[in-house]
């Protein structure tokens, strides 16, 4: 069996695809499934630091591309969950540091090495490194906020990975496509000032996996370390988990995009 | 429609500005997808000369590029507005 590969992207930066990678990622440890994490974005090292590890990063990505070390001593073993591993991305300001060959190697080692899945946190922008990110995926998850330039970026890269994968050269089945909406604010939805989770799945002709609220549980996960699929309490947490679930071929509903109707207590009382 | 339905209509939610200015921009550039990158350029010289006729915009145009086997067709639409040329210069 060789592992499956999840390309995270999204073209437009910052709207959470290292959230997503590190939560994804731990989502699919927790299912049991042995994983490696990826991070592409050469120079600008991120998912270290949200998956809590950043402090025990010896070798990276390009170190194993040159060869300067193995993929076995470059995987930063997860502390939480031991099938779960983390190669972190380079410091170097060289964007050529990374190969098509390269990527191709180290992917083939880890499947080699019984990996289930290896996600790959795309970093922004249509170039080079997002490029490599995606070139080898069977399995694409594309993050988007509901606001216009994301919308329409996540439209841009659903084209490209119809056509520039190695599956779509090689005229293979295609890339399973996931549409990721992060960042939901139901309430703004119900008085029209955001974009809902059907207009953005009319727009791009395709249903969602998944749709992630705005929370600030986020960025405290995100403070602490801790990928915030771990914070079983917070609704981006449970809504992660619930992607994770439908990723992996389980039927959920959707929760958390409708405005929360306040409890008989609430109402009472108030609060 | 009275002056007081005038002055009580709400603006158009932003949402639903936003989504019909998506989906027109994404129909528009799905058209031109894999085409050469000279397409959006050569659109916009045409719309200039059409314009000299015809009163349309941009959405009006329609580019598309067929490939079959071994050459490729460039189809071009142009959506007139019902009946009304522009004034013959
Ligand atoms: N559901 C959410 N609710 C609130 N904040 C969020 C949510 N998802 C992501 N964020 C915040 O958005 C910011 C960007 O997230 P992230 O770094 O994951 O994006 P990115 O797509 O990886 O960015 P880049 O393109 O720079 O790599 C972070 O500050 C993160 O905490
Ligand atoms: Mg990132």
């Amino acid at each position: 069996m060789s592992a499956e590969i999840i390309v995270v992207t999204s073209g437009k930066g910052g709207v959470g695809k290292t959230t997503t990678s590190a939560s994804l990622a731990t989502g699919l440890a927790m299912a049991g499934k042995k994983v490696a994490v990826i991070d592409f974005d050469v120079g600008l090292r991120n998912l270290d630091l949200i998956m809590g590890c950043e402090r025990r990063v010896v070798y990276d990505f390009v170190n194993v591309v040159h060869g300067e070390a193995t993929i076995k001593q470059a995987l930063i073993k997860d502390k939480r969950h031991e099938n779960l591993f983390v190669l972190a991305a380079s410091q170097t300001r060289d964007k050529d540091a990374l190969t098509q060959e390269g990527v191709e190697k180290v992917l083939d080692d880890l499947s080699n090495d019984g990996f289930d899945f290896v996600v790959c946190d795309s970093p922004a922008g249509i170039e080079k490194g997002a490029h490599l990110a995606m070139y080898f995926a069977d399995h694409a998850v594309v993050v988007v906020n509901p606001e216009v330039s994301s919308v329409r970026d996540s439209d841009r890269i659903l084209g490209l990975l119809a056509s520039k994968t190695r599956r779509a050269e090689r005229g293979e089945s295609g890339i399973t496509q996931h549409l990721l909406l992060t960042r939901y604010n139901p309430a703004r939805v119900a008085i029209g000032e955001m974009l809902s989770v059907k207009d953005v799945e009319e727009i791009l002709g395709i249903t969602v996996v998944g749709v992630i609220p705005e929370s600030e549980n986020v960025l405290a996960a995100s403070n602490a370390g801790v990928p915030v699929i771990l914070d079983e309490n917070s609704h981006a947490g449970q809504a992660y988990r619930d992607t994770v679930a439908r990723i992996l071929g389980e039927a959920r509903p959707l929760r958390f995009t409708e405005v929360a109707k306040k409890g008989f207590l609430q109402r009472v009382f108030g609060g | 429609m009275g002056i007081l339905d005038f002055l009580k209509r709400k603006p158009e939610p932003t949402a639903t500005v936003a989504k019909e200015r998506l989906r027109i921009i994404v129909a528009q550039e799905r058209s031109t997808r894999g085409a050469p990158d000279y397409l959006p350029l050569m659109r916009n010289e045409l719309l200039e000369v059409i314009k000299k006729y015809v009163n349309v915009d941009l959405d009006a145009i329609n580019i598309n590029v067929e490939r079959d086997s071994g050459h490729e067709v460039l189809e071009l639409s142009v959506a007139l507005p019902d009946g009304k040329a522009a004034s013959t210069p």
